[in-house]
């Protein structure tokens, strides 16, 4: 049983207007085998939460924590974070030419690890679950996220996140420039690696369509780099016929 | 003062250097050169005698000397540039390396032995018609070397040419590689340059007969006040000629300096021709400087595609956050980066032990870098 933990998080971004506040106090807690959609509008700082977990050097935490298992997840490198079983499927995945598929899943997995894995059944596993998200095996010749359409950069995402099996995986908008038979294969390799390693995942979205397909247990909503409202699953629905215009109102 | 030579097909060329000016640097094929470290090798004298080297043994290449007044010297290239001519009027005598065999041959001639000296050297690759052959050109140790290299490839044939400079980081390299391509014949180039303090290599080709084609390839590793440049020249002559040029380089430290000019010529008789050139940097520290530019020339419109690209771009701290987010260090995350970078070149050198072996000290250039 994992936990992590935020606590009274603020976060900051320079930009070429000078210094900008995005978080403003954001708590939140995590358990493993526990499902948290963080749903808000544009600009509310859910996508500057997912990268200031996973340590990107472009945001700036002012003050606040971030623990897992009550070790300061803050004071890690990006790979230390990765390592102690943080896992953030990105937006927008970059290119690496030149590096294969198989040769940086196989290289992320030994630097995770700390040992090189057993090649015969680490090579059964790959293809096992690029057969899942139903991926040709000629994908893992290709160089990373190079040519790759939308849709094959979310597979590719999950596919590392089935892979690498982090304790906690953040979810950065993976629903988004999917179509629905897309939406499916990804939602069903999170469930799959939910059952599998019982972690914890933290969802960010925007829409609530994926929420059909993967099931929160917890709900909140973001507005102007706050949750703004806390509940159950019932609070997504109310956001499928309501929209964040409430919220908006408030703010 | 005379009008600045604007297009590579109208450079002057002559075996005798006093057909050239002096150089001052100022000229457009000197300007990015360390001019004053070059003059001895540009117009002081040069020893001519026979270079030592070493071959390994291969079926159907054979390694003779040669002297200048055969027929061959000559007739892929004559000097574009006060160096090469001063090399070429040095020499009495050319290594010729000759291929026969129809079947794969490989050879490698390893000069690591000529000292420091200045000197001129000339070498003639000869490929015969239908003849199929591997020629790796190892150079280690000192050199104050200024050379020729005339490659002659014959129809159908398909030879691969790879030179690669490691010198010591003292040494001084001034090279001209002229290359003929005939009938339907294949060449593949490529200059591996690593270490030395200048290595100005300038690789042409004449794709001179229908369907020649030619592969030009280079990749390169700029360390601290280490200059490395290379004027590559395609000169399509004849119909259905097809040219790809891809040099990729890295830089890395205060100083290093690299150099890349790339001058496609697609003549009026080379209809269908098909060529692309591109060169990109990958600058890793501050302080450097990359020169990348390409020019096309084109004489004819019926062609089937001419195209070039240039970048220089700094590391991209995406890609290292990319990788590092999935726990892979940042140290090993600049070698995948790099490594991936110049991979493209170093896979296509068709030669998969030497391939592993410059992959291997690119990553120690790389980590020395970093050190």
């Amino acid at each position: 049983m994992s936990t992590l933990k935020i606590t009274d998080l603020h976060v900051s971004v320079e930009t070429d207007q000078g210094t900008k506040q995005i978080l403003r106090g954001v708590d939140l807690e995590i358990n493993s085998g526990e499902t948290h959609a963080i749903m808000g509008p544009n600009g509310s700082g859910k996508s500057t939460l997912a990268y200031t977990i996973a340590g990107h050097p472009k945001y700036t935490v002012e003050s606040g924590s971030i623990t897992l298992d009550g070790e300061d997840v803050l004071e890690m490198s990006v790979d230390e974070r990765a390592k102690a079983g943080l896992f953030l499927a990105m937006q927008y995945p970059v290119e690496i030419p030149g590096v294969t598929v198989t040769n940086f899943l196989r290289t992320a997995k030994t630097a995770v690890d700390g040992e090189a894995p057993a090649l015969r059944s680490w090579i059964k596993d790959v293809r096992e679950a690029m057969a899942n998200l139903k991926m040709d095996p000629s994908f893992s010749e290709r160089n990373v996220n190079e040519g790759f359409s939308g849709g094959e950069k979310k597979r590719h995402e999950i596919l590392q996140m089935e892979l690498l099996k982090p304790k906690f995986a953040v979810l950065d908008e993976t629903d988004s420039g999917l179509d629905v038979d897309a939406l499916k294969i990804v939602s069903e390799g999170v469930n799959r690696a939910k059952e599998a390693t019982g972690m914890g995942v933290l969802l960010i979205t925007h829409y609530t369509r994926i929420l059909r397909y993967i099931q929160p247990q917890f709900v909140h909503v973001f507005v102007n780099g706050k949750v703004a409202e806390e509940g159950g699953p019932e609070l997504a629905d109310r956001l499928e016929n309501e929209g964040y215009d409430r919220y908006l109102e408030i703010a | 003062m005379s009008v600045p030579v604007q297009v590579r097909s109208a450079r002057p060329k002559s075996t005798n250097p006093a057909d050239f000016a002096a150089v001052t640097g100022r000229e457009l094929d000197w300007k990015f050169s360390p001019v004053a470290k070059l003059q001895e090798l540009i117009s002081g004298e040069l020893d001519g005698s026979r270079f030592a080297y070493t071959a390994t043994e291969a079926a159907g290449v054979s390694l003779s000397w040669i002297p200048v007044t055969d027929a061959r010297i000559g007739t892929a290239g004559i000097p574009e540039d006060r160096s090469s001519a001063n090399a070429w009027s040095a020499v009495t005598e050319a290594l010729l390396v000759s291929i026969t065999s129809e079947d794969v041959s490989e050879i490698t001639i390893t000069r690591d032995a000529l000292g420091t000296t200045a000197r001129a050297a000339h070498i003639v690759i000869e490929a015969a018609p239908f003849s199929k052959g591997t020629v790796i050109l190892q150079n280690n140790g000192d050199a104050r070397l200024v050379e020729n290299v005339e490659i002659l490839v014959g129809a159908e044939a398909q030879l691969n040419v790879i030179s690669v400079q490691e010198w010591n980081d003292d040494a001084l390299h001034l090279g001209s590689h002229f290359a003929r391509v005939g009938r339907n014949a294949e060449l593949k180039h490529t200059l591996v340059s690593l270490s030395g303090e200048v290595i100005r290599v300038n690789p042409s080709t004449l794709l001179a007969e229908d369907g020649s084609s030619v592969v030009m390839n280079g990749v390169y590793f700029a360390d601290a006040h280490q200059h490395i440049e290379q004027q590559v020249y395609v000169n399509h002559d004849a119909p259905q000629s097809k040219s790809r040029v891809t040099y990729k380089g890295a830089l890395q430290g205060a100083g290093a300096r690299t150099v890349w000019i790339g001058d496609v010529l697609i003549g009026n008789k080379a209809v269908g021709t098909d060529s692309y050139e591109q060169n990109r940097n990958l600058v890793l520290t501050e302080g450097t400087r990359a020169d990348s530019i390409p020019n096309l020339e084109i004489e004819t419109g019926d062609i089937a595609g001419a195209g070039h690209a240039s970048a220089t771009g700094r590391f991209d701290d995406e890609q290292l956050f990319y990788l590092q987010a999935r726990g892979i260090s940042e140290e090993e995350a600049r070698r995948l980066v790099v490594r991936g970078f110049l991979n493209e070149v170093v896979q296509q050198l068709g030669v998969p032990a030497l391939a592993e072996r410059i992959e291997a000290s690119l990553v120690a250039e790389l980590e020395a870098g970093v050190n």
